[in-house]
């Protein structure tokens, strides 16, 4: 009764905990403008559910599919946990009899497999040292971030195996409580060192490893919003919204076009409201779309953008994983001034940027897509570095003198080089 | 090599025709010494399969692609508003480009501003001509020499264009060889995005040399491109690695152009 309701306690909690942090992220995102995104579902099952960007690196790809598959269908057995929790049963889908057997069984392979690819991540990371992995922008809590998720993980996974081999121990005793159920493809190389243990100890060892799994997934389960991991939820509604169109076409600025087609076309009727003129380009997360939030939130740093840039691999400092971090960063940080500030942001003299974006990271970009066609999730940081470019170029006119050299040359000369107009069929003339 | 025939779009409205396509030459094929003989090389094709084309000769201005990837969205739909006034104004139906840049901006960025084409990058017309046997390219200077294909962005990942240049080369007997990173994975050759315009930020290298350097370790023949802007990087980081005499850069217009000795 007790521990039912213990566990009723914990469930409820860390729902409305979760329920809280998450409605938080929503509310941050939605800071964004809007933006008209056609949803479009086989994009998602493809390439978030079906992993299809992955299979481009076949190490990460085989590794990552282990954690993740075992993770969804894991997660089923979770559900027994919860009936057991409330109803303080004990695997309580057991009356499925043979295939019940087969579920844990399987379910067992699936959490080696996962504690293996982590394990193998973690040596990746900290050992290995495999480039994208370990670059400046991770210093810190990016770092820590990763290394917190692989050990959960593992430790969750070992509670499993534990968990089961104390559960078979008591069933081979014939333990009233444990009624045989379930098979033990793995967790059986564990149960020979258990024998030597009484009942007390046992039941004590299931028991603590089952509220142990339980725990871990409630504190997971919330430390999603404060984590990289999100992207175990948000890589669903983010490859949902993904951009369908050519990757080489950019946006069309309304408000641009309401100045410049009217000197081309009198009858021209504005699209944009003239009494809400909004910022040229982006300076802040707040000038972002809400898709370009949805994007930095969706992020799980893995790095295939940075690792595949042109001017990164070349030595400079422009990293578009580094772009999406500062963007979901300067975002936490708006939304932790609003919540200081009853609802209201205060201008607290910073932004995107400027004081996490550099102009030397905005002007190096080759505008080449690597960095968007590498994203396992279809994040694109491209969009975001050209808007930045928007804002220094039309509000700011602030761009290398270079650029500014081209832009005059294309005015009067309609070519960014200064060659006479007159001049441009000379070619048809020349061997 | 022959004379080349081109006539522009006001000689052709003054002679009451219309040209079955327009060549939107771009301001490197019209400027640029080393791009030009890449626009000759696209002109002697088209004269060979005898198709009626125009050019807009003085009357084309720059497409504003390197204007827009600046950031000066203004100057860009100036210049996109003035272009799509000349080319509605000649009731333009398809245009063939010789730049991937002017090929993604005219085919993805002027319809939202009252422009819409059929646009194709000239690589494309080229595979198409030999697929409907207009062209031959077997058997020519090409036979048997080692090519590797440089995939423009704009091109490749922009537009998903990879397969019509790859073709074109196969056509020629040529040895086709695939740099470590091609097609959805290539590099950039460090032009695009308006880096052609201004000095690279602080680093450990060159783009360009560390794209030129990948394709000369498969020790080609011919660095072959499909973008003025790329020729002009690969040229240079070529002649960084001091091997210009080995492998030559050149466009698959120059290709297609030499295997038929036009």
């Amino acid at each position: 009764m007790i521990s039912s309701g213990i566990f009723c306690i914990l469930l409820i909690g860390a729902s409305a905990l979760f329920y809280i942090n998450i409605k938080k992220v929503r509310r941050n995102i939605l800071l964004g403008k809007d933006v008209e995104v056609k949803g479009d579902l086989k994009t998602m099952l493809r390439v978030a559910f079906g992993q299809s960007k992955m299979a481009t690196r076949p190490i990460p790809f085989i590794l990552h599919l282990f954690v993740y598959v075992g993770f969804v269908l894991i997660n089923i057995e979770v559900l027994e946990m919860f009936v057991d929790g409330v109803f303080q049963t004990h695997r309580a889908f057991s009356f499925l009899g043979g295939f019940y057997n087969f579920l844990i069984g399987f379910f067992e392979v699936l959490a080696f497999l996962v504690t293996f690819g982590c394990a193998v991540f973690l040596i990746r990371r900290n050992i290995v040292h495999v480039k994208r992995l370990v670059m400046k922008e991770l210093n810190g809590w990016a770092k820590t971030d990763a290394n917190i998720i692989l050990c959960s993980e593992i430790i969750m996974m070992s509670a499993l195996f534990l968990m089961n081999a104390a559960d078979q121990t008591l069933q081979v005793r014939g333990n009233e409580h444990y009624t045989t159920a379930g098979s033990f493809p793995v967790s059986q190389f564990i149960a020979p060192f258990l024998t030597n243990m009484n009942d007390g100890t046992l039941i004590f060892m299931e028991r603590f490893c089952w509220w142990l799994h339980i725990v871990g997934i409630f504190g997971f389960l919330n430390y999603l919003p404060i984590s990289k991991h999100l992207h175990i939820l948000l890589a669903f509604p983010n490859t949902y919204y993904s951009n369908l169109k050519p990757k080489g076409e950019f946006s069309t600025l309304a408000s641009v076009t309401d100045v410049v087609a009217p000197n081309f076309d009198p009858a021209y009727q504005p699209q944009t409201d003239p009494n809400n003129p909004q910022r040229f380009g982006v300076k802040d997360v707040q000038d972002l779309t809400w898709k370009n939030l949805l994007d930095a939130y969706s992020c799980t740093e893995c790095g295939r953008c940075t690792s595949s840039c042109p001017q990164n691999i070349t030595g400079k400092k422009l990293s578009p994983r580094k772009i999406i971090m500062d963007t979901r960063d300067r975002l936490e940080e708006v939304g932790k001034n609003i919540d200081k500030n009853k609802g209201v942001f205060v201008d607290d003299g910073k932004a995107l940027l400027g004081d996490y974006v550099t102009h030397e990271e905005i002007w190096a970009c080759n505008t080449c897509n690597a960095c968007v066609q590498e994203c396992p999730v279809n994040i694109n940081p491209l969009e975001i570095i050209l808007e930045m470019r928007r804002y220094l170029v039309m509000e700011e006119s602030n761009s290398p003198a270079e650029l500014n050299g081209m832009f005059s040359n294309v005015e009067n000369n309609g070519a960014p080089w200064q060659f006479s107009p007159s001049d441009r069929a000379n070619w048809i003339n020349e061997q | 090599m022959s004379t080349i025939q081109v006539k522009t779009m006001a000689e052709f409205t003054a002679s009451g025709e219309q040209p079955d396509i327009l060549f939107w030459v771009g301001c490197s094929g019209s400027f640029d010494d080393r791009a030009k003989k890449i626009t000759r090389a696209i002109v002697r094709i088209l004269n060979h399969v005898n198709i009626k084309f125009a050019i807009l000769g003085a009357e084309e201005s720059c497409t504003g692609d390197p204007a827009k990837r600046a950031g000066n969205e203004f100057l860009f739909q100036m210049q996109a508003m003035t272009n799509i006034t000349t080319l509605n104004n000649y009731n333009i139906k398809k245009i063939v480009t010789g730049c991937p840049h002017c090929f993604n901006t005219l085919k993805n960025e002027y319809p939202a501003l009252g422009g819409n084409y059929e646009v194709i990058h000239h690589t494309q017309l080229v595979q198409q001509l030999i697929n409907e046997g207009k062209l031959k390219v077997e058997g020519g200077e090409f036979k048997g020499k080692k090519i590797v294909f440089h995939d423009p962005c704009y091109l490749g990942r922009a537009n998903d264009v990879y397969e019509a240049p790859r073709e074109v080369i196969q056509n020629l007997d040529a040895d086709l060889a695939e740099m470590k990173r091609s097609r959805a994975k290539g590099l950039c050759c460090g032009a695009g995005g308006a880096q052609m315009f201004k000095e690279a930020e602080k680093g450990s290298r060159e783009v360009n040399i560390e794209r030129a350097e990948e394709a000369l370790a498969e020790n080609p023949d011919v660095i072959a491109v499909a973008c003025p802007f790329c020729n002009t990087m690969m040229t240079d980081g070529v002649k960084h690695f001091n091997k210009e005499t080995q492998t030559k850069v050149l466009d698959v217009a120059e290709l297609v152009a030499g295997a038929n000795n036009l």
